[in-house]
């Protein structure tokens, strides 16, 4: 087994350069085709009818007039009479007509009759949640009464974040088509290796019977993992349309309501510090919702959790709302915007500039050195030291504010599988069974491949989003780019190896004494002796090179890891008169392993941080108490920032040649995480006062500030 | 306890309520300002000739990238849903299908809309211009200064936001950094591209200067 190792750093040709997306061209003239463009020969429409009630029981369900109907093909019920719905938006039946009109046209014939039953939507008011509230039990460290006692300074307060929701572009959906014993499936997923299978487990076909196929995702954010009841339903339409394939998307509205959000999170937080800052104990009584499935425990305190003396108890309720979906570092913003308030809060109390309690306080976090150089760095970019002040400090109307938040993430690499492929014309195949969510994989596994053979990236044939390929684990936990880099590096080291030998003799030196450079073949040492690649590829007669590589994730081998920390600074402008908040910059300080392309790493990295834009202003499911309804299942009042709303971004990644040994580290989730937090915390500078629930509205900073003037 | 039998099909319009009574309203954080929403005067007049057709299909031709067309649809169907469903041409996305993000702008005699919200047979008698239509040769300056810029990433709101920001420069070659923020707020991008995107509109600006594009 040959030693895999990544060049070292000053020696790379391609991996560390600002890269240009190798899809890009395909995405911005159009001519990338999602899933949802597709519409394979014969292509029948799939609709879903949902429930317009938040919780009801189906007393009758009457299908026969849509049935009846010219053009529709099938007719399903998902949920028949008898049978309870416990959100809005839940699934009852499925139509496949010839045409989109037709399908809706067919939905309405359906008459459905409802009792309607009592519901909970709201889970911001504990104390009337009844019995949907279920405890997790308690946990103490140390002695958090006496600490309280003890203390020289506490503050108490509740915040509060919402249920939001991924709101895909491209909506959860797939086409169908199921015949015979075989299944083809052209799905929206972030798991192209393994969809299949799970589709498989519903209809009782075998894996090895599916064709999973997906070029283009249009976002998934952590929703877009499983078959789906959309998957199942599609392919039962299919059969019972003949074997015609089926396309069933999601409409924006059902999207919203059923096709995943991320967890709400409440707590009401009591810190204790001494008079230099030094934090003593924490005490937090947390709520959360996700749905009838309870919903996600925010990891609190946040990064500091050595802090020696804490009380902590957390509450999960279940309402009547469509369920809780893995969202882009799941719980970690939430926990980062209640542990930062609370501790600005307290930084506020004790006339501190935050920047000063976070440094005080990071021998309570697992990476104390890392966390201070960001905090300067962050802090340099920023000039913090210069442009901060005390709390609401000036008369203007219009106050600026700085605000701060830090972040953690895992990463790691996923079971990755590639195969290279050598011609003896020269041209060279990789298969990986990945998909690319818009992070840039084809892009670094090209790069990667590149690097290995001494080729131009033009050179490199890659196929992605197929399951005949070799398998890639899901694209979720930041784990994609630390799975593909290795199996990529290995399998085409593997392969280079092979041709080396086949190249070695005619050039008169032993296989190990050979490079792959600038599209030759060269004797290292002696750049005099070399062949052109494609004269080199020759050697091989009629016989191709195949070889495999591997990553297995519990064996790093030092190409990958995991693990990182980062700092996130915002400033804001909020108008104490209207409420409204102005985004003026943001600096993002991201720690980073081994950085394969550092121009859509930093993509990476803006893209977080303006989702955490939309989550800190605009985001927010908005339930009506009265009918359960979500009431603003659009994209017209669910808001998203647009192109004015984000202000400037810096960003500073830590490439260094220390991180650089660490392997290659997953960069998605850890930068979406301190951004609402950092928001949040600049607001309160700003305006002078907490504003204690996001998104930071303006009816909501306008009532803070009342309150306070009360 | 209550009955009722709204089942909730959302989404589609119900036959023979087209989407010209749908008016739309810019809230905080968002506009209109760079892409046209129906013709006023369209919205006015009565159906060509004084006839009303439908709900059954009737021969529709449209122009689409210079070239006459005609399809059998019928008139509820929109110029999205034709370009998608009908030709193929499936540059331009369906999202929000209310005219808020912009992932279905084409351009119509020269004004980029929402095709979601308009009506093919509408359409009909005007120059559409998709992203297929200022792709088919050398590629725009519009998209390569998106790739150049990585104005993208899962890149559906792509086509849509390289559509809106080419007829934003049709009428404004020279725009400040702060008019094409103002200009390209039509559009809605969830991965977070804005940075690249504005980079990439004062590129294309740059590129387009003195070129005739089409």
């Amino acid at each position: 087994m040959p030693e895999y190792s990544w060049p070292p750093m000053d020696q790379r040709r391609v991996i560390g350069k600002p890269t240009k997306r190798v899809d890009g061209l395909d995405k911005s003239t159009g001519r990338a085709k999602y899933s949802s463009d597709l519409k394979p020969q014969g292509t029948l429409f799939g609709a879903l009818l949902t429930s317009p009630h938040a919780h009801a029981r189906i007393t009758s369900i009457d299908t026969s007039e849509a049935e009846r109907m010219p053009g529709v093909t099938a007719v399903r019920v998902m949920t028949g009479a008898g049978k309870e719905v416990q959100w809005e938006g839940a699934e009852i039946a499925t139509v496949a007509a010839v045409s989109e009109e037709l399908a809706y046209d067919a939905l309405r014939k359906i008459k459905v009759q409802y009792e309607i039953l009592p519901h909970l939507v709201h889970e911001g008011d504990l104390a009337k949640a009844g019995p949907r509230a279920k405890s997790a039990g308690e946990q103490v460290t140390g002695d958090p009464d006496k600490a309280f006692q003890e203390a020289d300074a506490v503050i108490e307060d509740a915040y509060g974040i919402p249920v939001i929701t991924h709101c895909c572009l491209e909506p959860h959906g797939n086409i169908v088509q199921f015949a015979g014993d075989k299944v083809n499936l052209w799905p929206s997923t972030q798991n192209v290796s393994a969809i299949g299978g799970d589709l498989g487990k519903s209809l009782e076909v075998p894996a090895a019977n599916i064709h999973v196929e997906m070029q283009y995702i249009g976002g998934g954010f952590g929703s877009k993992f499983a078959a789906d009841s959309w998957g199942v339903e599609a392919a039962l339409l299919s059969k019972a349309s003949g074997g015609k394939p089926v396309k069933m998307f999601l409409d924006r509205a059902t999207e919203l309501k059923i096709a995943g959000n991320r967890p709400s999170a409440f707590a009401k937080i009591k810190v204790a510090a001494k008079k230099d800052g030094t934090i003593t104990a924490w005490q937090s009584e947390s709520w959360a919702t996700g749905g009838m499935g309870g919903g996600g425990m925010p990891p609190i305190p946040y990064v500091f959790t050595e802090i020696p003396n804490k009380r902590l108890n957390h509450t999960a309720v279940a309402v009547n709302a469509g369920g809780a979906r893995a969202w882009r570092a799941p719980n970690h913003p939430q926990a980062s915007f209640l542990t930062c308030s609370a501790l600005e809060d307290l930084a506020a109390k004790l006339r501190m500039d935050p920047l000063d309690l976070f440094n005080k306080n990071l021998g309570y976090t697992a990476r104390e050195a890392t966390y201070k150089a960001q905090l300067q760095k962050a802090a340099e970019i920023m000039e913090w030291q210069k442009r901060w002040h005390p709390r609401g400090e000036g008369h203007a109307p219009v106050k600026q504010g700085l605000g701060l938040a830090i972040n953690t993430w895992g990463g790691g690499g996923h079971a990755s599988q590639c195969r290279t492929t050598i011609n003896p014309d020269g041209s060279v195949l990789l298969e990986i069974g990945t998909q690319d969510l818009g992070t840039g994989t084809r892009t670094a596994i090209t790069m990667v491949a590149a690097e290995t053979l001494g080729l131009p990236l033009g050179a490199i044939t890659l196929r992605i989003g197929n399951s005949d390929y070799p398998p890639d684990g899901a694209s979720g936990g930041s784990t994609t780019i630390g799975g593909v880099s290795p199996s990529t590096l290995k399998s085409t080291t593997n392969a280079r190896n092979k041709l080396f030998a086949a190249v070695a003799p005619a050039l008169g030196v032993a296989p190990d004494q050979l490079a792959a450079v600038d599209g030759r073949i060269l004797v290292k040492g002696d750049p005099s002796k070399s062949l052109p690649w494609q004269d080199a590829c020759r050697k091989l007669g009629t016989a191709k090179i195949s070889e495999m590589g591997e990553n297995n994730p519990r064996n790093p081998g030092g190409l990958m890891s995991s693990g990182v920390g980062g700092v996130q600074m915002a400033d804001v402008s909020v108008d104490t008169e209207t409420g409204i908040v102005k985004m003026n910059k943001f600096v993002a300080v991201q720690d980073c392993g081994l950085v394969v392309n550092p121009k859509l790493a930093e993509s990476q990295v803006h893209g977080a941080v303006i989702m955490g834009i939309c989550g800190a202003l605009f985001e927010e499911r908005v339930m009506d108490e009265q009918s359960g309804k979500y009431l603003n299942a659009d994209m017209e009042f669910y808001k998203l920032a647009g192109i004015a709303d984000i202000g400037e971004i810096v960003v500073h990644m830590d490439i260094t040649p220390e991180n650089d040994k660490r392997g290659v580290i997953g960069l998605g989730e850890p930068c979406a995480v301190g951004v609402i937090g950092a928001i949040a915390n600049a607001v309160a500078n700003a305006a002078g006062v907490r504003v204690p629930h996001v998104p930071l509205t303006a009816d909501r900073v306008l009532a803070a500030l009342e309150r306070r003037n009360a | 306890m209550s009955s009722s039998n709204d089942s909730e099909v959302p989404g589609k319009p119900k036959r023979g309520v087209s989407r010209r009574g749908f008016i739309r309203g810019a809230g905080i954080g968002g506009g209109v300002l760079g892409t046209g929403l129906l013709d006023k005067k369209a919205l006015a007049a009565p159906p060509a000739g004084g006839a009303f057709v439908g709900p059954g299909e009737v021969p529709i031709t449209l122009k689409i990238n210079g070239k006459p067309q005609t399809l059998n649809l019928e008139p509820r169907v929109t110029l999205l849903d034709a370009l998608r469903n009908h030709l193929e041409l499936t540059g331009a996305k369906r999202v929000c299908d209310r005219a808020t993000c912009g992932a279905c702008t084409v351009i119509l005699n020269g004004k980029s809309v929402y095709s979601c919200t308009v009506l093919a047979i509408d359409a009909q008698g005007k120059e559409i211009q998709t992203i297929e239509g200022i792709s088919s040769g050398k590629p725009h300056p519009v998209s390569e200064a998106f790739v150049n810029n990585d104005g993208q990433q899962c890149g559906y709101c792509t086509p849509g936001f390289v559509m809106a920001a080419k007829a934003f420069l049709d009428h404004n070659p020279n725009p400040s950094y702060e008019e094409v923020k103002e200009g390209l707020c039509g559009n809605l991008c969830r991965c977070g591209t804005y940075v690249g995107v504005r980079q990439a509109v004062l590129e294309a600006a740059k590129e387009m200067k003195g070129g005739n594009h089409a």
